[in-house]
This record gives structure tokens, sequence and C-alpha cells, in this order.
């Protein structure tokens, strides 16, 4: 085996300014199971800095989708670049020059089990970085979990002592402990109860604000495509079927949207989004008066 | 190539303050950067007066937890900060605790007599917890003969297969390989007393009493007893056990059972089958080596081998196969927490499987030498 520290100099890859305005872009995506055709011909740009929604009813193919841009899933046909290169043809040294450069959180959070949560965000870091010093990876898992909304005193817990929400808070701590540039969130919310979920969601959006993140967030919530998402990109028929933000999607003509965003949870959302814009309106006028 | 910080140190710099010096960070501040420097910023013992990050042309968290940290050992003023560092900066300004982040490590002496104590408490836990497991099987056999239309028929003949048909081949080569080996070693031996035509003797009474079902049971708990201990382990884990229980199904009888069953039944034919197969390749090799075709070997066994070795073999084989089947069951209605315990729970059903298959394998053959089946 190589020295570690030689096979990192190796890929002397320019951080930021290597790719253009999309850090992902996909083209021509094809996937299919057998007879069951996932993906056909599907196209998908993410722009840099945007927190990018995508939904879709159940069996779409939304963690396919996102399995596929981060190489677990090899598509029949299409291509997928990553911060400007090719993944489905890069070379093992590229990927691992990519693999650094994003976090995924998985639905269950995917947390080693014989770890402990600040173990776990380690280790990436002693994977990547062996250079750095003990004391050093102690501090950084004991900035990540509060970034990532935890107590400190999660640090020293082993996954099976955590609840369902704080299992996802310490995924994402681990998804953003190489300080990524792009950060894939599969369904953070589901399972979480409204106030957990309101409250990740401004997570995300504070952490993609300070750390200049591009997040790729599969989600079934209507809250949170209303309240932190750029864009929101649509699967539908195997393909993207339209990438807007959501008030201009609500106009589309298509029965899956219309269904998905008028029905009474996509109504009780949008009143919900109406009522704390008012309260926002209305609090602007008193603070300029004071 | 990999571009790392730099650090300069300029004594008695220290800006408005006056006192202590001055430190100018440059190149990168990234988490892929910093490897080199942070072990002298982390180790030096001067004072800081202003820490100057003006040539620092990009910056992390980790960089910026850097700069933070040691902002505040020295309570230092932080220069030339741009709008990006200033909001990391602000990010990771969170007060440093001491929460461990690794489990507590006890000194060597009481990690020692700690790991003791905790394996007298286990094995006194694991011998209750088998005797309420082997309480909860009699009670779901009670509930199955009480409700007949519950006997999981089918679950039984998948069990039955995967123990018992799957492993015939490996089964069968190695008995008659173990046949092979002990024909040819005691021919080699028996020779020496001029007494080549027992090795017949060794051969049948061996492989009915003794190899052939011992080391079918030895396979069977390396093959079946661990894939029951990582089936029903993992089954623990992914909640499919809790789930049944709140479906109203039991456990018990719908896992362990069938496999409890299958393993007993079918450690009866392949423990026969093994010895037949360790028959088989005794007298083919015998057929190659010594005085003695392959057909004589096979009627000669007839003669010199008494009926109760048979029943010596059919009363042992069905005990092992239950001990095997329990034991794996058992570890694996153990596994708690995480993917480490199945490892570990897997293992335990293989060699305790096989331990206790042993032990009471020995106390068969003392009982039935005693009883005048010698």
């Amino acid at each position: 085996m190589s020295d570690p520290l030689d096979r990192i100099d190796e890929r002397a890859v320019a951080r930021q300014d290597d790719y253009g305005e999309y850090p992902i872009r996909v083209r021509g995506l094809r996937n299919a199971f057998g007879e069951q055709v996932v993906h056909d011909n599907l196209s998908l740009d993410v722009r840099k800095g945007e927190i990018l929604g995508v939904v879709g009813g159940s069996g779409t193919g939304k963690s396919v989708l996102m399995r596929s841009i981060i190489g677990l899933q090899t598509p029949q046909e299409g291509e997928i670049e990553v911060f400007g290169r090719n993944i489905l043809e890069a070379d093992p040294d590229e990927i691992i020059g990519i693999r650094d450069r994003w976090g995924v959180l998985f639905q269950g959070g995917a947390l080693f089990s014989t770890l402990t949560v600040g173990e776990n965000i380690q280790v990436p870091l002693k994977q990547y970085y062996p250079e750095l010093s003990p004391e050093l990876l102690d501090e950084i898992a004991h900035y990540k979990v509060k970034l990532a909304g935890l107590p400190e005193e999660a640090l020293g817990k082993y996954p099976s002592e955590l609840s369902g929400g704080m299992k996802k808070r310490a995924g994402l701590a681990r998804a953003l402990a190489l300080d990524p540039e792009l950060l894939f969130l599969d369904e953070p919310t589901a399972g979480l109860d409204p106030i957990g979920a309101a409250a990740f969601d401004k997570q995300t959006e504070e952490l993609s604000e300070t750390l200049g993140l591009t997040v790729f967030l599969i989600t079934h919530d209507l809250d949170t495509l209303h309240e932190i998402c750029d864009r929101v990109a649509v699967l539908a028929d195997n393909q993207v079927i339209a990438v807007d933000t959501v008030t201009n999607l609500m106009d589309l003509d298509h029965p899956w949207i219309q269904e998905y965003f008028k029905g009474p949870r996509g109504r009780a959302a949008l009143t919900a989004q109406a009522l704390d814009e008012l309260r926002r309106a209305m609090d602007k006028p008193v603070a300029g008066e004071a | 190539m990999r571009e790392w910080a730099e650090y300069d140190i300029h004594e008695g710099d220290g800006g408005e303050s006056g006192a202590g010096s001055r430190i100018v960070l440059s190149g990168p501040m990234r988490v892929d950067s910093i490897g080199l420097i942070e072990r002298d910023l982390r180790n030096y013992d001067g004072h800081l007066a202003t820490i100057d990050i003006s040539a620092v042309d990009d910056i992390d968290t980790v960089g910026a937890w850097i700069v933070s940290r040691l902002a505040d050992e020295h309570d230092a003023e932080i220069e030339g900060a741009n709008d990006t560092a200033q909001r990391l900066l602000k990010a990771v300004e969170v007060a440093e605790g001491d929460a461990k982040v690794h489990p507590d490590r006890a000194p060597l002496v009481e990690r020692v007599l700690y790991g003791a104590g905790e394996y007298v408490q286990d094995w006194g836990k694991g011998t209750i917890g088998l005797l309420s497991f082997l309480g909860r099987i009699v009670l779901a056999f009670g509930s199955i003969i009480r409700h007949p239309r519950r006997f999981p028929m089918r679950a039984i003949v998948r069990q039955m297969e995967l123990v018992g048909v799957n492993s015939l081949g490996i089964i069968g080569l190695m008995s008659f390989l173990i046949g092979v080996v002990i024909a040819q070693q005691g021919a080699a031996q028996l020779s020496q007393f001029g007494a080549e035509s027992l090795t017949v003797n060794l051969v049948g009474r061996i492989s009915l009493r003794e190899l052939g079902v011992l080391m079918a049971a030895i396979m069977v708990a390396g093959r079946s007893g661990s894939a029951f201990a990582a089936q029903i382990g993992t089954m623990k884990l992914t909640e499919e056990i809790d789930a049944m229980r709140t479906i109203g199904i039991s456990p018990t009888e719908k896992l362990i059972i069938p496999r409890l069953i299958a393993c007993t039944v079918m450690m009866v034919f392949v423990g026969f089958y093994a010895a037949v197969m360790s028959i088989i390749g005794g007298a083919a090799i015998s057929d190659l080596m010594l005085d003695l075709n392959f057909t004589s070997f096979l009627a000669r066994v007839r003669d010199v081998v008494p009926t109760y070795d048979l029943w010596v073999l059919l009363i042992k084989a069905p005990v092992f196969g239950l001990i095997v089947a329990l034991l794996g069951c058992y570890q694996g209605m153990q596994v708690e927490n995480n993917a480490e315990e199945v490892g570990k729970r897997t293992t335990q059903a293989v060699v305790f499987g096989i331990f206790f298959v042993i032990v009471v394998d020995a106390i068969f053959a003392v009982f039935f030498t005693s009883v005048g089946w010698k």
C-alpha cells in the first residue's frame, strides 16, 4: 500500500473553480431494473449554491437518481458530471478526489453502529487526512455535532442509543465532516416531528448559506419545499418534467404537479407559507420605526 | 502538487497592544491543507497578540476552527478576515465542551478484572437465558399442539432443504475422505500385527458409532447453526422480530420451531448418510491399496458391525441436531444493538454448538459402553 499522503498529493485537484455554474449535470440518464424502466433520457442541472428539492411520487426513482449521481448505481446509459468530471468514466483516483468534496445523508442515517457519533464523524477525516492530530479530530467532532444541531453529549453515544431524529443529525454531522461543497440529503425530515423537521430545515438552510453548500435534497415534505428550496425538480414519467421555483411550478398544467401542490396537504403548506410571509411583512415596518 | 497552509511568526510585533507576537497565516486554510502546521500552532508556547489571516486565500470550517481556537487560547485579535472567513468564524464559535468522543478506556488491570467479572456474569445470564429460551420453546410446542393448524409445515420443509439436502454434497465428500483416511492409516498400523483384515471393523464401526454423525454435526453447526444465528440476529436488528410480535405472530413458533424440527430430523438422515459415505470411502481405498475389493469390504461390514451401532447413531443424531439448532437460534435471539453483535453471536453459535456436541458425544460414548453396546 502506498502512503496515504502521497496518494492525496497525486490528485492535485483545484477546489471550487474547476467547474462552471453547475456542480451536477445529468444528461440522457437511463436506469432500468429488468423490465421496469425507472429513468429514460433524464436530464438535470444543479446550480452552484442552490438548494434543489427533488420530488416525485413513490417509485419515480428519486433515490435511484441520487444513487446514480453519487456512484452507487451504474446507469445503463447517460452522462453524469459532478464538479465538471464525468464520474462514469473517471478513474479511481479521480473518483476519490470527487468523493471527498461531497457529503451524503442516507435516509436512516447509516451511521456505523460500532462507533460512537464522534468517531463516526472522524471516519472520513481519518480516511482522507491521516496527518491531522487526534486533538484536532476531537475538536472537529465537537463543533460538527453542534453545527448539525446536536447536543454535545451525543458525541460519546452509540447510534443505537439515539432517537431517529438525532440519528439524522448525527448523519448530517458526518456528511459535513470534510467540509463538502455538495450535500446530498435523502428525505432528511421524514420521520421527524413537525418541530424537529422545521428545525432541520432551518439548519440545512443556514448551513447552505454559511458554508456555501449546494444541496441536493430529496423530500416529500411540502413545508421543506416551500421554506428552503430555491428550485424544485419534479420526477414523473421517467424524467425530470420540470425544474423551477415552487410558485412557478404551481402554474404548470401537469396532473401530478397540480395534485401534489394543490391537494389538501399542498394547500395547507401553502397557507402556512402565506401566513408566514404576511407576518414577516407586518413585522418589517414596526422594526423600521423603532 | 498539494498546497499546504503556512505561517510566519513576527516576535514582538503584536500590533496596537504592543506585547506579544504577530502570526501571519497564508495559503489555503482547509481541512486538506492544515495538517502540517496544525501541531506547530497547537504547541506554540509564546504569546500571540494578533492573528493575521489576510493572506489566507481559502478557508473552510476546519481552518476557521483552528484560527478561532488559537485566538481564544492566546486571547489574540484576528485581523484581515474577509466575508467568508468572518461567516465561518462565527459558525464555529461554539464554546468547546468536554464531552467525550471515544468510549472510556480503564487501565489494563481494571479492564482485565472487569472483563473477568463480566464473563462470569454473562455465563450466569447465559445459563438463565438459555433456560428461559427452552421454556419458551416448550410453550410454543404446547401451543402448536393445541392449534395444529398453526403447524409450520412449509417453513419446516424449506429449512429441511437448507439444512439437509443442500449440505449433502459437502458432507458426502468430507465423510468419504474421512473414511479413506481412517482405512488407509488404520491399515498401516494394523498391518504391524498382521491384522489388516480388521480395517473393516475399524472403518465400519467407527463410522457408524462416532465419526459419521460427529463430523456431520460439526458441518451442520458450521453451515446451519451459523446461518440460524445470523438470520435471526439480523432480523432482530431490523426490528422484524418486534414487528412479528406486534402482529401477533410468535417468533418462537414461526422462526425457531421450524429450524429446530428441521435440524433435528435432517441430522438423522445426514448423520446416517455421512456414515455410509465414510464406509464407501474406506471400501474404495481398500480396493485400491489393500487386498480386499470393494464389494467384499461392504459384505464384511455387514458381518462385523452389530446392529446396535446403528441404534447408537440414530439416537445420537437427533440430539446433536437439536443442540446445534438450539444454540444457533438462541444466539440469534440474543443479538442487540449493532452489526458487530451479529458476528459475535454467530461465532458463539458455532463454537458452542460444536463444543456441546462433543461433550454430549463423550457422555453418550460412556453411556452406551456401560449398557453393553460396546
